[in-house]
């Protein structure tokens, strides 16, 4: 499914998410089961199925990370399945760096202070690769799509490290 | 002259019937019922003007008492005077003994482990007791409002995990009342307090209850209000706080072995201390054991907060995690809302204040808020105010997913996405042949199944057998709008759906559910049949209405040909709808609902289209 179709929105890694979550709720108030709260089961039924599947088109298409393998998807590269890894050794020694730091908090005299520099750090590599992302994501050509392809591999990597780091603060509040 | 009556297009001719509906707060230590009347939502009174029902349940040789009745007997009887039942639903017999707490009742385990309360009028178990409460409520609305109810609204704590919601569904169908919607209970509270207040933007419900405690992350906007994140703890109350207290008090009496009468006398002490906590600094404690000695104990404010310092610390992490998952920071929010009892300790409001950097709102009436918000949507979602643009977007409080090799967690779906949610997942045999395949369904945050909270354990039969590998199952998980998962699958290749057995791990096996139905409807004024008949009936007429509409609205979405096999599936079902056959009138439905299925899907496509029509490609 088209999730930038269901919206009617211009395919693009830029999007006007107001945009988006305007539509969003004009698409609920079409489909959301309470409003079929009087219907036939039937109706009922088909409510819950077409409102997970505006919910889902919302998630993918707000998140940047699913939003360009919804792009990549749609131009016929799946990257969900697949067990291509990333080869830029330099990123790799960059993660390694980085999972380390991640061990590291838990001996650190001030977690606290870490994390937040963990988050910052996080968020400035991915918003780097974010911007050349949203470049190579208007092209059509092959070279450039697997390039992008590339790029949300890293994204991925990077927001494995953002599970962690939450998993490792939510510790550190029990 | 007789005036004609004119329609906007659309809408019915017929004068708009007034549906009764209501709102229950089934809470933990008390329970309210509301509805909306002449546009004002309000909480109905019994006949001595008390509104909250004690959410407590006695069973006694002669029968069954509810409320403040069984409440005076609560010391005198501990054994048979069930309360805070709330925190026994969905939970096995083991995790509630593995608590901290000492019950003073007597338990067997059923079929599943549930716990069953042996009582003087039998074993009952918590789904039974709920229902003994949700009775007079029911009883109360519908002699106040004058008539039979269509539906009511049951709120739920938002942190309530599939069975525990699934058991409060399962109480109210066993008064046969018509559930329109299981509401999280912040989510409730928002409605009442944002339509109130007119409130746009983000707003913290911090809601701590008797036994739960939730907070939930909202944004408000034009009547949408979207949930974006919500937290809590389904184990975390102003219980907690009295057997602490309860705990401390033993322990400083030395009373090592209590009976269950004066251990119950103690908590109820326990509470009246934390109340009168509240407004004084010092209140003493009391107690007169059973040879008539006089125990005495100061407790102070300072003293009760070092008790229950941890557990309200818990409750700020949940704030700070929920923050984090929606993506929101402290200075967005505009007000934290508090809800439920126990945001009246001082201690309490102190800690919300300086996380929140604000001072939190707490001029709704923290015991009422609940029931309003439930009687709001209520109304709505039984057809009174087909007008309404209120929308409630409400999300998943725990993660779904699935055990794997080694007991780890595979995720399905993540918590705080917002439902109704259907996500697939692909399965492959492992072996030559396989024809059967086993899943085990885990709720929870952690990566081991074992710290997860199992919710079900289903086997996949009538895989066609194939080589290792080459069958391709497709598992659907989908959660509705209550919350609730359901599960299907699919043999992709030869296109074979599989049948699955759901066992819930903490529910009730259908075999239990119709064993307390018919014990039920045994002392019911209608009889199962008939009340099975109505239900039927009454979907008949709602599917003939819905299709008659949806026929003279939107035929152009069918041939000719199609036109013809509905017009007579629909004859048919008329037919058998006015007779006496609950099977035929369901096979009736059943053949309809398939030569429909075509239609119905095409005009839900038609309405996706049409909200969204005019609007340019790239801009309004």
């Amino acid at each position: 499914m088209n999730y930038f179709e269901l919206f009617s929105l211009t395919p693009s890694y830029d999007i006007d998410t107001a945009l988006l979550a305007e539509r969003y709720h004009e698409l609920q108030r079409a489909v959301h089961p309470d409003k079929f709260a009087n219907s036939s089961e039937q109706d009922k039924r088909i409510a819950v199925q077409r409102t997970a599947q505006v919910n889902d088109g919302f998630s993918t298409l707000k998140d940047p990370l699913s939003r360009a393998e919804h792009i990549l998807a749609l131009a016929g590269i799946d990257l969900r399945h697949e067990s291509t890894t990333v080869k830029d050794t330099q990123f790799l020694m960059q993660q390694m760096e980085w999972r380390e730091s991640l061990e590291d908090i838990a001996h650190s005299e001030d977690p606290d202070a870490m994390i937040a520099e963990l988050y910052a750090s996080f968020n400035v590599y991915s918003n780097c690769i974010s911007q050349d992302l949203a470049g190579l994501l208007l092209s059509h050509s092959e070279s450039d799509l697997a390039a992008a392809a590339d790029l949300i591999r890293k994204l991925k990597f990077m927001a494995k490290l953002q599970v962690e780091l939450e998993r490792i603060e939510d510790a550190q509040f029990d | 002259m007789a005036l004609l009556q004119i329609a906007e297009p659309g809408q019915s001719t017929v004068p708009h019937q007034h549906r009764l509906a209501v709102g229950i707060d089934l809470g933990t230590t008390n329970s309210l019922v509301a509805t909306v009347r002449s546009g004002v939502a309000n909480t109905l009174a019994d006949d001595q003007s008390r509104h909250s029902l004690p959410s407590i349940v006695r069973y006694t040789d002669d029968g069954i008492q509810v409320g403040a009745e069984a409440e005076s007997y609560s010391a005198q009887d501990p054994q048979n005077t069930i309360i805070s039942v709330k925190r026994f639903m969905g939970r096995s017999l083991s995790d509630i003994q593995s608590g901290s707490q000492d019950l003073p009742y007597r338990f067997e385990a059923s079929e599943n482990g549930l716990p069953l309360f042996v009582t003087k009028q039998g074993q009952v178990n918590p789904v039974q007791i709920s229902a003994e409460i949700l009775k007079p409520l029911i009883l109360r609305a519908e002699k106040t409002l004058g008539g039979d109810l269509e539906g009511v609204v049951i709120t739920v704590p938002a942190y309530f995990d599939d069975a525990q919601r699934q058991g409060t569904k399962d109480a109210a169908g066993l008064l046969g009342v018509k559930v329109l919607r299981l509401l999280n209970e912040p989510t409730a509270a928002a409605i009442a307090y944002g339509l109130d207040s007119g409130q746009e933007g983000v707003i913290a419900i911090y809601d701590l209850g008797g036994g739960t405690f939730d907070i939930s992350i909202l944004r408000l906007n034009k009547g949408v209000f979207e949930v974006l994140a919500t937290g809590g703890d389904s184990a975390l109350g102003g219980d907690d706080f009295d057997h602490l207290l309860h705990h401390y008090l033993l322990n400083e009496w030395q009373l090592a072995t209590p009976s269950a009468t004066i251990s119950r006398q103690l908590l109820i002490e326990a509470r009246r201390i934390k109340e009168q906590l509240t407004q004084d600094t010092e209140v003493t404690a009391s107690l007169t054991l059973e040879d008539g000695s006089q125990l005495q104990h100061k407790v102070t404010r300072a003293l009760f907060e070092s008790l229950i310092g941890k557990l309200v610390k818990k409750t700020i992490s949940s704030c700070r995690r929920s923050l984090r998952d929606a993506g929101i920071k402290i200075d967005e929010v505009l007000e934290i809302a508090m809800v439920g009892g126990s945001t009246r300790v001082p201690m309490v409001r102190q800690h919300v204040a300086d996380f929140f950097a604000r001072a939190p709102l707490t001029s709704i009436d923290p015991d009422s808020v609940v029931a309003i918000g439930a009687a709001i949507q209520a109304d709505i979602l039984v057809g009174n105010k087909p007008e309404s643009d209120l929308l409630l977007l409400d999300v998943l409080p725990l993660s779904l997913g699935i055990e794997t090799m080694g007991g780890l967690v595979e995720k399905v779906v993540s918590r705080n996405t917002t439902i109704p949610v259907a996500k697939a997942q692909e399965f492959t045999t492992f072996k030559d042949g396989q024809t059967a395949m086993a899943f085990h369904v885990v709720q929870g945050e952690r990566e081991l199944v074992d710290d997860c909270r199992s919710l079900a354990r289903f086997t996949l039969k009538g895989i066609p057998p194939m080589a290792a590998g080459a069958a391709h199952i497709r598992v659907t998980f989908q959660v509705d709008a209550d919350g609730l998962l359901s599960v299907t699958a699919m043999e992709k290749s030869t296109q074979v759906k599989s049948s699955i057995q759901v066992k819930p791990s903490f529910g009730l096996t259908d075999m239990e559910i119709s064993a307390m139905l018919k014990d039920s409807m045994a002392n019911a004024k209608q009889d199962i049949t008939r009340r099975m008949l109505a239900e039927q009936q009454v979907e008949a007429a709602r599917v003939l209405e819905t299709l008659t509409a949806a026929l003279s609205k939107d035929a152009d979405l069918i041939s000719a040909d199609e036109g013809v096999v509905i017009e007579k599936s629909m004859a048919e079902l008329a037919q058998v709808a006015a007779l006496d056959d609950t099977d035929a009138i369901e096979k009736a439905i059943k053949t309809l609902d398939a030569c429909t299925q075509d239609f119905a899907s095409k005009r839900m496509d038609n309405s996706i289209r049409l909200a969204l029509t005019g609007k340019s490609v790239d801009s309004i």
